[in-house]
């Protein structure tokens, strides 16, 4: 392993997360080095998705720390406007249940965020957009709508606009839940040569075969708590 | 305007209620119509009692109840209705400053007239000397009661003299706004003019008249042995000084009625004939005759309302906006105004921001309009946004947020676009609704669609011809918005499950 691999790209320590009065995480803690592929498996309830969510900013943490790189959020400290966009750009995030924008095609939803948040040419951006569509085998429906998608085919798209933003961490709910075997051996190829190129991945999911063929590392969960 | 306008609703209310508290049921009425909004002296809410009626038609009503044999009621009914009323049989007859037309006379039983009275030109006592007759009053505007033998002879004056007419619907306004300087002069009758010139100090009525009318009561053609009866009384209370006694209690009494009375109850003379200042004409011709002002009214009526839609738009969006982003005392303050804005009636608020802020500001009447229905349609508008934007899936907003959109990104690109989708089939139904609720700005002297025709219906006594015409004009805008909102909605309806 290169030294540039070694370093810590994401650090979560002590961290609880509340629904209403009740903790759905305890105190979980995890690291994951620069290129790492970490897979977080466990039961359905047992805290996976919160966490990821808690990581990518979109639910508070009642108590912890996240460090991505030399970017820190204490959930002591309310988030700032600036931190929160911070914290977007270095985190990306495939959902479970894709999110693709309904009222825009494939191709449109996944040059967007490249175009209007990154300032990249449009021209460049949907090259890209082609390119990462391609790659993940839905280029062929580039001009379809959302609803016009199958499920595993919408799982790619959300996958490649996940990918044009390129975080340097990114974290993935249930990829394959939408997947049929030779796909996601195909995805498991496609995430081990992102990690090759230094992006951190997290991965949230049940299935065995996929974590044996590309995790570089498995977390436990249960209950809430890392095992 | 209000409190009389709460005070012929009580008015109106007892009338209904009235078969049943009458202590004399086994009496024949006789049910007469009038409109007490148009107050003293012809018929009016009791001030000590609102559920009673006092002018001088009341009185004469009682006269004539007294001669049948009958108890007199009162029914009101809108001024400009009193016509349609009388045709229909609401009641035997109406009385409220009725004005003796030949169109009238073509269509209705007409009694003989009780009263004669004079157009005069009112001003502001400053203007005294240069506005003496309606030809000083080149490109002025000039207002009037619609549906008057002042309105006819503005009309002509249009022609003649380029005065511009501005009609209101009751007599108490045209010459608040002649102090106000929202118009230049008032052309009504002798009784209204001497009236309202005591109330208000700075105006002062011309010496010239402009036009001589008479007061009749009007009854269904069928009812002509009535009306016979009718005339009867009124000469024999001509000869015996009753109606002199009637009009000298309302300070109405001088030599014109003298004469005209000499003239009714002599044989020898022949009763007056009354002028009209145009000529007569067929229902078609006339709608022919009015179609250019129709026309004009119609293009008020369409600008207006894409204007006042383009105003609630504007601030639907920032409402929503406000509501579904803002903090919580701002999202109180406008939820507190969007209910009070829906909670109110869009007629209530006209007033309010024409009549009642004038104190303040005078808006134009235009401008006033513009301003009532675009805020009112607004908080209407805002409410379909809110809606379509809470609509918008919350995972999308998720995702949004970790690609890196800021808010303000998220609500331009992904929700407000996906809300717009969602909110046009209810916008398009607003709009339509709007044009057609763009006809109660009449009451703030906008001529728009539904007033024009309005005055041509009264004009030519039927809302047949100039009603169907009048429909075809609003379909045939409104048509056409419905037709591109579907169009719009086709196109989209690929990206939309």
């Amino acid at each position: 392993m290169e030294p540039e691999q070694a370093v810590i790209a994401l650090e979560v320590t002590g961290l609880r997360v509340q629904r209403g009065s009740s903790a759905v995480v305890h105190d979980a803690s995890l690291s994951a080095r620069r290129g790492e592929i970490v897979a977080m498996m466990g039961e359905s309830g047992s805290g996976k998705t919160t966490v990821l969510r808690a990581i990518a900013g979109l639910d508070p943490p009642a108590a912890g720390t996240i460090a991505i790189d030399d970017l820190r959020i204490d959930a002591s400290r309310p988030l700032g406007r600036d931190t929160r966009r911070e914290l977007h750009r270095r985190v990306g995030m495939v959902f479970q249940f894709h999110h693709l924008f309904e009222h825009l095609t494939a191709l449109h939803n996944v040059w967007l965020a490249p175009v209007h948040v990154f300032g990249r040419a449009r021209a460049e951006a949907e090259t890209r957009a082609r390119e990462l569509l391609d790659h993940l085998g839905v280029g062929g429906r580039a001009d379809a709508f959302p609803h016009e998608l199958s499920g595993g085919e919408a799982q790619r798209v959300a996958i490649a606009r996940a990918l044009a933003v390129g975080p340097p961490v990114l974290l993935m709910d249930e990829p394959t839940a939408s997947l049929d075997p030779a796909r996601r051996n195909e995805l498991a190829v496609t995430l081990q040569k992102l990690a090759a190129s230094g992006t951190t991945l997290v991965i949230a999911t049940h299935d065995e075969d996929f974590t044996a063929a590309c995790a570089t590392r498995v977390i436990k969960m249960e209950a809430g708590r890392v095992l | 305007m209000l409190s009389r306008t709460v005070a012929s609703l009580v008015v109106s209310v007892i009338g209904v209620l009235g078969p049943h508290t009458a202590a004399a049921q086994s009496v024949a009425e006789l049910r007469w119509g009038g409109d007490a909004e148009g107050g003293a002296p012809f018929v009016e809410a009791d001030p000590d009692d609102p559920s009673r009626v006092v002018g001088f038609e009341v009185d004469i009503a009682g006269l004539l109840a007294d001669g049948l044999g009958r108890v007199p009621r009162f029914i009101q009914s809108g001024f400009t209705t009193l016509d349609a009323s009388a045709l229909r049989g609401d009641f035997d007859i109406a009385l409220s400053g009725i004005e003796d037309s030949p169109s009238r006379r073509a269509r209705l039983a007409v009694t003989i007239p009780y009263h004669q009275f004079r157009e005069v030109l009112t001003v502001r006592e400053a203007d005294a000397a240069r506005f003496r007759t309606l030809a000083d009053l080149r490109g002025r505007r000039v207002a009037t009661l619609g549906a008057t033998l002042a309105f006819d002879l503005l009309t002509r004056a249009q022609v003649d003299h380029g005065v511009v007419p501005v009609t209101y619907e009751e007599d108490v306004h045209p010459y608040s706004d002649l102090a106000l300087g929202r118009v230049d002069a008032v052309l009504l009758d002798d009784v209204l003019a001497e009236r309202r010139v005591r109330q208000n100090p700075g105006l002062t009525n011309q010496p010239t008249d402009v036009g001589i009318g008479y007061y009749v009561g009007i009854l269904a053609p069928e009812n002509a042995p009535l009306r016979d009866r009718i005339d009867d009384i009124l000469k024999q209370a001509m000869r015996d000084g009753r109606l002199e006694a009637i009009f000298r209690r309302w300070q109405m009494w001088n030599d014109d009625q003298r004469r005209l009375y000499a003239r009714l109850t002599s044989a020898a003379l022949p009763p007056p004939t009354v002028e009209t200042p145009s000529p007569q004409m067929g229902g078609w011709e006339t709608v022919w005759r009015y179609l250019p002002s129709l026309l004009g009214a119609a293009a008020i009526t369409l600008g207006l309302s894409c204007l006042s839609m383009a105003l609630a738009v504007g601030v639907g969006v920032v409402v929503a906006s406000g509501r579904v982003y803002g903090a919580t005392p701002l999202r109180l303050l406008l939820t507190g105004w969007v209910e009070a804005i829906r909670g109110t009636p869009l007629l209530l608020q006209l007033f309010v921001i024409y009549y009642g802020l004038a104190a303040v500001v005078q808006l134009p009447a235009l401008v006033a309009a513009f301003v009532g229905l675009g805020l009112n349609y607004a908080a209407y508008e805002s409410e379909i946004y809110r809606g379509a934007l809470n609509a918008v899936p919350a995972g999308q907003l998720d995702a949004a947020r970790t690609l890196g959109f800021s808010e303000r990104q998220t609500l331009w690109l992904i929700r407000g676009p996906q809300a717009f989708r969602l909110a046009l089939p209810a916008m398009t139904n607003d709009f339509v609704a709007l044009l057609k609720d763009s006809s109660l700005v009449s009451v703030i002297t906008v001529v728009e669609l539904t007033k024009q025709t309005s005055i041509l219906a009264v004009n030519i006594g039927s809302w047949v011809v100039p009603g169907a015409v009048c429909a075809a004009m609003y379909l045939a805008m409104s048509l056409p918005i419905a037709h591109l909102a579907r169009r719009l909605e086709r196109g989209w309806s690929r990206s939309k499950p």
